[in-house]
């Protein structure tokens, strides 16, 4: 079950003619899909467009009615390969995955997908993740694109335009044999909008119809001399199609007079930008209606020159507004341009920064460089003028602001994990640590610092390979469950025992695929009706051959987890040491069991919540316990005590009593200042009356003692 | 290149439609509920006859960190509005920052702006790592950003958001929502607000009472001054107990109090300290060291060296040992506390578990003091002793055995004055009291740094000796300074760079520096 719910907005995907859709971008791609009639549906999970996978795992039953096939891939690269079913046979069909890293592992097989070439349509819809919200390096996906010669969508966002979208893409993808990526940004996906629905298409051609008439052509197979043709068909054929295509069809757009002096040129996805930076210039309606010529580009692959040329006519010069570098789009119309022989000037990251996100700031101050530049008559005379805008001067706060990048969740259970490890290197000295993409990155930040580098999703122990014939410390890896199986039990587990690697492998198993919102996995403990869980990662590793297994269940008990370390650190076993330390994601069981612990008190039914406490009075405020930890519900208070200087620890309410401040001070032998308070709700009978007893004894000890003595309690 | 072949086009007026957008964002750290808010803020709009557009930023940026979310209003009309989706720096009418540093990043970033921007935010405080890791005090000023505030809003509203929320059985974003509304920022009725927290159906009743909270305050229009997270629990002025010691005490206590009176107030709360510790004897003992340092103090100076070891003698001669421990543990003041703290409900029972990790040392700590130090002498002995003793114990002080096990430990205190670790605390005192009476007698602020150096002992086992090297290593420094010009100054930033960092590596850039203008030259006073 996936951390966020999309049980009650699937309904949605039901709407018909007539009918206005209102809601989020993802919802709104997966009715588009739906609407054009998909035949199947995949992809990997991965922000922004996690939601698109719960969506439509949440939508099964809405898909199986209408004949399409869902499939929660393994990983990218499995979700590209589902594409080959539109090869030969003409079933529309869409997959989805992050960009530009989820494109990287797909890339092998799209690649082969894109030499091929395709008869029913294949849309491959990316999450671009970029800019301020993202979570990856920052880079393009469009060079995929152009090596492996793809079309590539980046639509207006706005929820309209990026249901149409999905239609031209398997229009454009079946005009010119040709797979197409659709772009949406990190804040397209979940832009709120509107659009008109239409009914929902049952494939014409199914999946399971294809199984009944299967057909094959070694002319599709990426194999010489056939490979050879493929690349002149990209060449000869299919990229003519598409370029008559996207012109017959208009998928670019043209906005503003026909005859202005100087335009824009932007890409789909900047055009709410450049309109909000026109609006404030003064150069354009609430409606977006310009007095500057855009000439949008909801294809940004290929590039039409011709269209080009006809927005260039009886301009000076133009500004090519495109986010993210190199800046492909620009350097092929500059080419084109100069081959033409034409002298219109072209501007773009000149004005505009070469990285980085572009924000309204950016365009704001990059379109209005362009135009003092190449048109001043048209600014309204207070921007010609300098700014003599007096703004009042503010303290600077940059010293005071702490950064606050995200961190493990309350409860967590990779915290102890991590605990232990720094536990264990204050003792044996710093080590070399990989590690890997998922919540478990975060413990490379403070209070942890462990893990100095991340390669890729289910490539920690891979990237420890180089430290494999090992030395006088063992190398430490960290792999997440999500990133086990998505590659890297071959990658990572399988190259460390086939290179008799002498490395530590720590495998933190949370019960899901926790950083990308909880998607089940292989090895997830929950029933899914539809899916196969409950295969245990220890017996995929003996499978591999990993003779040196430790599996823990309780990733709190601390000790516990320093031991089978200490173990894995110093046994002379030759080959890999795979520790799987397990405990279910404190979120995602949050969810799952706060409601059921509320019923059952309400019914009536014994049910013992823990929470920690600190004593104020046995706290000396070192925060010893805080770096260990860093649990946004250990926090720090002052006590209205003119003898302390330093704020005590103390915890609050959201503690959900999983254990770790207990277990930290008990192993690193920091202090008694910890207490446990279970409350038992709905005691029994036996349980009520032998408590009261215990209770009217301490405390009749309690006031003998206080009435012997002077005592100045604190209330 | 401009042109000159085409008129110029005579930009068109300014769309009065423009100004009707309403930009509205929400600053919030992961978890707060921001999303909830938005979909609220976003069907009452709709219901409004407005066209919204709402954007976030899901991902990891929500575990924990801080995120935005951004919305944009307007009067629906036949034709669709262009928003803008993501916020601009000078260009937001409403920033709502669900924590105040939330508030000073929105500031930093240029979201909040005197010409349009009401800012919203709740006062209270969710610390990020990096303020709590500091061993000292690492806790950001919110006074720093609400004098931005002040500066940078067209309106300003802030109140603790967070505890009306608590205090009303829900989250945050109901209080904020109440507080958006009371604001009149937007120009939708209350009713229709609370009509958008009907329909989402969720724990209606609770977000509606935090709902009206949060509309109260800012209707108000409250600027409420963050206050640090306070326990609000401040210990007795007078004690309780047999009215022969009670009388006894009302004596010592005039002692304290005829003390002069900068010195009075911390001298009372250190009496006290001592007394409920040890005993009045304790306490007498206490004063007489108050009063030596009072008798080469220098009125002209406040009392201020006093005024300090007043506090510090206090806080070393109320160490913390076993005894102490066991004592607090046991003390039925301490268990109404957690009551207070866990609020077990109406019939619920609560069971309480300790962690204790007892090593050798303390172990040695609590015996007689000749016996005490021949065994720690003997690494054979300490070691056998900690192969006994060294083990997380967890004792459940809800049950008799465990709790009569330290409720006897407690009771053993009156054995106190002679075991080693008494005698070890004392001798560490006293050195410590004699430093700066001398340091004093040649610069009295140095004498009174030196004093406060004290702060630097704190903690349990290892992180207590790690706290009793770094005070050794700030002695060590100030004992090359004494005699200069700076020397208190120089104290005062060693003392602070120990506290900067777990590890003391800030301490050792400074020492550093010290040793590099005073080692090498005589000092007035060789120690």
């Amino acid at each position: 079950m996936a951390e966020r719910s999309f049980a009650k907005e699937v309904r949605k995907l039901k709407l018909g003619e007539g009918e206005t859709f209102t809601g989020e971008g993802i919802l709104a791609l997966t009715k588009a899909l739906l609407e054009a009639g998909v035949g199947y549906v995949g992809g990997y999970q991965g922000a922004p467009i996690s939601h698109l996978m719960d969506v439509l795992a949440d939508a099964e039953e809405i898909l199986t009615e209408l004949g399409v096939r869902y499939e929660a891939n393994a990983s990218e690269a499995a979700a590209a390969a589902m594409l080959a079913a539109s090869v030969h046979y003409p079933i529309r069909g869409a997959v989805t995955f992050k960009g530009p890293v989820g494109v990287n592992v797909a890339s092998d097989a799209l690649a082969n997908l894109a030499s091929s070439g395709v008869t029913g349509g294949a849309l491959v819809i990316i999450g671009e993740d970029y800019g301020e919200g993202s979570s990856i390096m920052q880079e393009r996906s469009h060079a995929f694109a152009m090596k492996s010669q793809m079309w590539l969508l980046d639509p207006r966002p706005n929820l309209p335009s990026i249901v149409q979208s999905v239609q031209q893409g398997f229009e454009l993808s079946e005009a010119s044999n040709t797979p197409v990526m659709l772009t949406v940004r990190i804040r397209s996906c979940h832009v709120t909008g509107s659009f008109a629905a239409r009914d929902n298409k049952r494939p014409p051609f199914t999946v399971k119809d294809a199984l009944a008439n299967p057909r094959s052509d070694y002319a599709r197979v990426v194999l010489p001399p056939m490979s050879y043709i493929q690349e002149h068909d990209k060449i000869d054929n299919r990229w003519p199609a598409a370029l008559k295509h996207i012109r017959e069809h208009k998928l670019n757009e043209v906005f503003g007079p026909a005859d202005g002096p100087v335009g824009i040129v932007l890409q789909g996805g900047m055009y709410n930008g450049v309109i909000r930076a026109l609006q404030r210039l003064g150069l354009a309606d609430i409606h977006g209606d310009t007095d500057i010529p855009l000439y949008v580009l909801n294809v940004t692959y290929p590039l039409v020159p011709d269209e080009f040329f006809e927005f260039c006519e009886g301009k000076s010069a133009v500004l090519v507004v495109e986010e993210g570098q190199p800046e492909f789009i620009e350097q092929a119309f500059g080419a084109a341009l100069y081959k033409s022989g034409r002298t219109i000037a072209l501007h773009g990251k000149d004005m505009l920064p070469m990285a980085g996100e572009y924000t309204g700031q950016v365009m704001l101050d990059g379109i209005e460089a362009f135009l003092k530049k190449a048109a001043p008559e048209i600014l309204p005379a207070r921007l010609r003028a300098p700014n003599s805008e007096q703004k009042p001067a503010l303290p600077d706060l940059s010293k005071t602001v702490p950064m606050r990048p995200p961190g493990f969740c309350t409860g967590c259970p990779e915290r102890p994990i991590f605990a232990a490890i720094k536990l264990t290197e204050m003792e044996r000295g710093k080590h070399q640590i990989a590690g890997d993409i998922g919540c478990h990155l975060f413990a490379s930040l403070p209070p942890f610092e462990i893990g100095g580098s991340t390669m890729g999703y289910g490539l920690g122990p891979a990237s420890n390979a180089a430290f494999d014939g090992g030395g006088e410390k063992r190398s430490i890896s960290i792999l997440g469950d999500g990133g086990f199986w998505h590659n890297g039990l071959s990658s990572s587990i399988g190259n460390a025992v086939y290179n008799k690697s002498d490395g530590v492998i720590v495998i933190v198993d949370n019960f899901y695929s926790a950083a990308t919102g909880g998607q089940d996995i292989l090895s997830s403990r929950a029933d899914n009706p539809s899916k196969a869980t409950g295969h245990p990662i220890t017996d995929a590793v003996k499978g591999v051959g990993v003779k040196w297994v430790r599996q823990i269940d309780r990733t709190y008990d601390v000790p516990k987890m320093r031991k089978i370390l200490d173990e894995a650190l110093t046994t002379d076993h030759v080959g890999p040491k795979v520790i799987v330390a397990s405990s279910e994601c404190m979120l995602n069981r949050q969810r799952r069991e706060k409601p059921l612990m509320a019923k059952a008190i309400k019914e009536g039914r014994r049910v013992e919540k823990p929470r920690f406490g600190i004593d104020e009075d046995v706290c000396t405020g070192d925060h010893a316990c805080i770096r260990l930890s860093g649990c946004p519900s250990l926090s720090l208070k002052k006590l209205d005590d003119p003898l302390r200087d330093d704020p005590i620890a103390s915890i609050d309410q959201s503690c959900v009593g999983c254990g770790n401040c207990g277990e930290v001070a008990d192993a690193a032998v920091l202090c008694p200042s910890f207490y446990r308070a279970d409350v038992v709700h709905n005691p029994g009978k036996l349980e009520r009356l032998f408590g009261d007893y215990r209770t009217r004894i301490i405390t009749w000890l309690q006031q003998r003692r206080s009435r012997g003595r002077l005592e100045f309690s604190r209330t | 290149m401009a042109s000159s072949t085409f008129s110029p086009l005579s930009a068109r007026p300014h769309d009065p439609a423009l100004d009707e957008i309403i930009k509205l964002a929400i600053m919030a750290v992961g978890g707060q509920g921001g999303g909830v808010l938005t979909n609220w803020i976003e069907d009452c709009a709709r219901a409004n006859g407005y066209a919204v557009q709402a954007t976030s930023v899901a991902g990891v940026a929500q575990r924990t960190g801080a995120t935005i979310y951004y919305m944009e209003m307007a009067p629906a009309r036949e034709r669709p509005a262009v928003f803008s989706l993501l916020p601009a720096a000078g260009d937001v009418d409403i920033l709502v920052a669900a924590e105040m540093m939330e508030a000073g990043r929105a500031i930093m970033r240029g979201f909040v702006t005197p010409d349009r921007t009401t800012l919203i935010a709740s006062s209270h405080r969710a610390l990020a790592v990096s303020e709590k890791t500091v061993p000292g005090d690492g806790i950001a000023d919110s006074e720093e950003v609400v004098a931005a505030a002040e500066v940078a809003a067209q309106r300003f509203i802030a109140f603790d958001m967070e505890k009306i929320a608590v205090d009303a059985g829900s989250m945050i974003s109901a209080s904020l929502f109440g507080a958006l509304a009371g604001s009149g920022a937007l120009p939708f009725d209350r009713a229709s607000f609370e009509q958008a927290i009907r329909a989402s159906g969720r724990g209606v009743e609770a977000s509606l009472r935090a709902f009206a909270a949060g509309f109260e305050g800012a209707a108000q229009g409250r600027i409420e001054t963050p206050k640090p997270a306070s326990t609000g629990r401040t210990a007795a002025d007078r004690p309780s107990g047999p009215e022969k010691l009670i009388a006894e005490w009302n004596a010592l206590s005039q002692r304290a109090a005829a003390l002069p009176a900068p010195v009075r107030d911390m001298a009372l709360t250190g009496l006290r300290a001592v007394v409920d510790y040890q005993d009045l004897a304790y306490g007498r003992q206490y004063l007489d060291r108050v009063e030596q340092v009072l008798a080469e103090d220098d009125p002209a100076r406040d009392y201020e060296l006093t005024r300090e070891a007043a506090k510090y003698i206090a806080k070393a001669m109320a160490y913390d040992d076993v005894f102490r421990i066991a004592d607090i543990k046991t003390r039925g003041s301490r268990f109404e506390r957690v009551r207070q703290e866990i609020r077990p409900a109406e019939g619920a029972q609560m069971r309480l578990t300790e962690f204790m990790h007892p090593r050798a040392e303390e172990i040695v700590g609590m015996m007689p003091r000749f016996l005490g130090r021949w065994l720690s002498s003997r690494d054979g002995a300490m070691r056998m002793i900690d192969k006994l003793v060294n083990r997380g114990r967890r004792l459940r002080t809800d049950r008799l055995l465990p709790f009569g096990q330290l409720y006897v430990l407690g009771g053993l205190r009156t054995f106190r004055r002679g075991t080693l670790r008494h005698a070890i605390e004392t001798e560490h005192l006293e050195s410590w009291l004699a430093k700066a009476l001398t340091y004093r007698r040649v610069d009295y602020q140095l004498g009174v740094e030196t004093l406060r150096n004290r702060r630097l002992v704190k903690g349990y086992s290892d992180t207590h000796a790690r706290g009793l090297s770094k005070f050794d290593r700030v002695m060590d420094g100030v004992a090359l300074l004494a005699g200069r010009d700076d020397a208190a100054h120089w104290c005062r930033l060693l003392r602070e760079a120990a506290l900067a960092d777990e590890k003391g590596e800030q301490l050792e850039g400074a020492l550093k520096t010290v040793r590099s203008f005073a080692g090498q030259s005589e000092t007035a006073l060789q120690n």
